[in-house]
């Protein structure tokens, strides 16, 4: 018998990607496309979404002419990147403008008039998240604002919404026509607009933001039938979806309350699985939805969001011009010992957990003519560890549970001498599982375990095994806990620094 | 001139004409810039573009300079190799059970452990990156000498190393069988670059007998599984045009 695969797509910041992968979890096939990132202003980040959905049907086509007769693909998941809204309108297919990516702060102004008003309490009470510019609810009203007759023409059921996924299952399952229209609860937990207990749209809080229902997808569990993909060169049921920070939580298997994942993408992203239980945060990690299983309650998860982590390296490259490659960031930090005295603080747009200043711009500090390219590309990785022990720290305060380990995943755990500093900043082991495409690998679990290539999430657990493992050396830590005040004043100065 | 090749010097009028120039180039107007026919152009690009020399924007059709050619004599970055090695190395290990390893050479009498991806067994085990190995008595070494173009002396070697190094060239596959360390043993292939030159040896190793059969042949599907995941890291790394 041939071996069942499953097909996923991981709908990044950067690049879409389309994996194939076996019942042990294995890779079998990949293909990636990146797509154009446009900055029209200052602070402002959109994607085309025909573009997306374009790379998005080029690669899956492709990956699944590379497994060819090899072996039976049965099923579709997806993973995106999370909070990016599009809106288009429902007969053409065509979006009303580029899709507003999770990282523009266009709605800034708009996120503090929110705040500001006496019923601003709702929003965290009913969707379990604080009014940030970074989630989709601001966005989709700045859309409904700006667009031209877009407010009228959403009430009428012309306009729909869709984060990343939603508007890639409609085209995959017909587009115009008879697409389906569906969100999966992650990523709907992630629009302010979701009541975080029921797993509904709220009314009150559609109100607030000022919502028109009817151009909201239908809320779905992540692990289940979600449509058939007919747009593709074989139909494939899509059962499943998540965000990718989910995904990388349920390709890791952290299914047992207490287990945790950091993400090392663009971003970088700490998700501990905490049950079914929502916990109520104080020290600047949020709660969100983990993943759901048709039939099953809802889990929750704690999560430190970063928004700079590989998006530092690029910028060191696209930016500046340093380095012809991300990786070779690592060959020019290792030119020097130690980072002379610098510190990047990459608040580009903002700070995320543990601070959520929205205010705060970046930094170099420290500077002196000691101070060479080598040093800044230190200072340019230890940026990433220092915010994994911000959000380390801020979580374990949140959740009672300190990490017995760090599990990693994402482009940047090839760095090796970062992932060892991480290990020494946290004075915890990292470890790094076999597939580091953790984020396509969890929608492929989801998509799997809906169609029973997988009998249940014990059976993913057998299939996590360790790929590397830095442990933390007892001097170094010491150093870098006395260096760590350094740092957290080089983020109060970023933060000061974008004071209006 | 006597003796010179009209396609070569066909190609490097083009290169100069795409590097001396800041956009991307359209075929019509690289034809027109070096006095050749567009279909003539055309293969020509093709060519170049197979060996990294130029690269095609996908939306225009447009060339410009490739990674080959921005890159050409200095060898490939460590660690942008492991980078884009991770996937296919891992992989390897969850299908073979095998520890993978990825090397380079280091001068002519050792290797250099570039990536490291543990045995899937979930036991301890510590990361090898940055160890360096013997090049004469390890697989992943003997790969990379085979396929080196400086260490004339290793592969002109008296005794039968000379042969086998040969026969690695040939075969595209080396064996280590206990010569290192007693008992322990690997199957390496190479991993090319652009263009073509040996950039690492990609390799799995372990138990010299659960790797190799009394005869001392590869094990069942072990050597299919190496030589395909040292194929698919040099298409990641831009061999064959990719
Ligand atoms: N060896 C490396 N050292 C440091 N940074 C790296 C390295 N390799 C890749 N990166 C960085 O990691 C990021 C790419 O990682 P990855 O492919 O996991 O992200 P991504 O999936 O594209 O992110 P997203 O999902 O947000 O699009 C880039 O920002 C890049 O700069
Ligand atoms: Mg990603």
């Amino acid at each position: 018998m041939p071996d069942r695969y499953v097909l996923a797509v991981d709908q990044g910041t950067t690049s879409t990607r389309s994996l194939v992968f076996d019942r042990g979890g294995r890779m079998v096939a990949v293909r990636q496309r990146e797509h154009r990132q446009h900055f029209p202003r200052p602070g402002w980040v959109e994607h085309d979404p025909m573009e997306i959905w374009a790379n998005t049907r080029w690669t899956a086509d492709q990956v699944l002419a590379d497994v060819g007769a090899a072996g039976g693909v049965v099923a579709l998941g997806i993973a995106n990147q999370r909070e990016t809204t599009v809106v288009w309108d429902r007969a053409t297919g065509r979006p009303v403008l580029r899709a507003l990516v999770w990282q523009d702060t266009r709605t800034a102004e708009l996120v503090s008039e929110l705040c500001a008003r006496p019923d601003a309490g709702l929003v965290p009470e009913r969707s379990g998240m604080a009014i940030a510019g970074y989630f989709s609810g601001p966005r989709l009203r700045w859309i409904l604002e700006h667009v031209p007759r877009a407010r009228e023409r959403a009430e009428r059921g012309e306009l729909l919404f869709g984060t990343m996924e939603t508007w890639l299952i409609w085209n995959l399952t017909g587009g115009p026509e008879g697409g389906r229209h569906v969100t999966d609860v992650t990523n709907a937990s992630r629009t302010l607009l979701m009541d975080v207990r029921s797993c509904r749209w709220d009314p009150d809080l559609l109100a607030f933001f000022g919502i028109p229902a009817a151009m909201l997808p239908e809320i779905r569990p992540s692990v289940g039938m979600l449509g058939t993909a007919t747009a593709l060169a074989q139909p494939l049921p899509i059962t499943g979806a998540l965000g990718d920070q989910q995904a990388a939580l349920f390709g890791q298997a952290c299914f047992a309350p207490g287990e945790a994942k950091c993400t090392y993408g663009t971003g970088s992203f700490l998700l501990q699985n905490t049950g079914t239980e929502l916990v109520r945060t104080r020290s600047g990690s949020i709660s969100t939805v983990a993943y759901q299983l048709a039939g099953e309650p809802v889990r929750y998860a704690l999560e430190g969001s970063v928004a700079v982590a590989g998006a530092l390296v690029q910028w060191l490259r696209d930016g500046l011009g340093l380095i012809g490659t991300a990786p070779e960031v690592e060959t020019l930090a290792r030119t020097v010992a130690d980072n002379g005295g610098c510190y990047v603080v990459p608040a580009f747009s903002g700070l995320l957990a543990p601070h959520w200043r929205g205010e705060a711009r970046g930094l170099v500090a420290g500077l002196t003519s000691y101070v060479t390219k080598g040093h800044l590309a230190r200072a340019v990785l230890e940026a990433t560890g220092w915010q994994t022990r911000d959000v380390v720290r801020a979580m374990a305060a949140d959740s009672g549970l300190s990490l017995p380990a760090l599990r990693v995943d994402g482009g940047m755990t090839t760095n090796n001498l970062l992932m060892q500093f991480i290990a020494d900043a946290l004075d915890t082991p990292v470890v790094r599982p076999m597939v580091g495409e953790t984020v396509s690998l969890g929608a492929a679990y989801a998509a799997g375990l809906a169609v029973g290539v997988w009998s249940d999430v014990e059976a993913l657990r057998r299939n996590w095994h360790r790929a590397a493992q830095w442990t933390p050396s007892p001097e170094t830590t010491r150093a870098l806990t006395a260096e760590y005040p350094r740092w957290e004043r080089a983020v109060q100065l970023s933060i000061a620094w974008g004071a209006p | 001139m006597p003796g010179t090749v009209q396609s070569v010097e066909r190609a490097a009028a083009i290169l100069h004409v795409v590097a001396g120039t800041r956009g991307a180039l359209g075929v019509t107007d690289i034809a027109e810039a070096v006095g050749l026919a567009k279909t003539t152009t055309h293969g020509l690009l093709r060519t170049l573009l197979h060996v990294g020399f130029v690269e095609q924007d996908r939306e225009t059709g447009r060339y410009t300079v490739g990674p080959g050619l921005r890159r050409l004599g200095s060898p490939l970055d460590v660690n942008e190799v492991r980078s884009r090695a991770s996937n296919w190395a891992d992989a390897l290990a969850a299908r073979s059970g095998h520890t993978v390893r990825l090397a380079t050479l280091a001068g002519e009498e050792e290797v250099v452990v570039v990536h490291h991806v543990f045995r899937p067994d979930d036991s301890a085990q510590e990361l090898e990156v940055g160890v360096a190995l013997p090049a004469r008595t390890t697989g992943l070494g003997k790969v990379l000498l085979a396929h080196s173009p400086e260490p004339r002396a290793a592969r002109n070697a008296p005794d039968g190393r000379a042969t086998e190094l040969a026969e690695v060239r040939a075969r595209g596959w080396a064996a280590e069988r206990g010569e290192h360390e007693p008992g322990r043993g690997c199957i390496a292939a190479p991993v090319r670059g652009p263009g073509g030159p040996v950039v690492a040896a990609l390799g799995v190793s372990g138990p010299v007998t659960s790797l190799f059969d009394g005869r001392g042949a590869p094990r069942g599907l072990l050597l299919g599984m190496v030589t395909d995941a040292a194929a698919a890291v040099s298409r990641e790394l831009g061999y064959g045009g990719a």
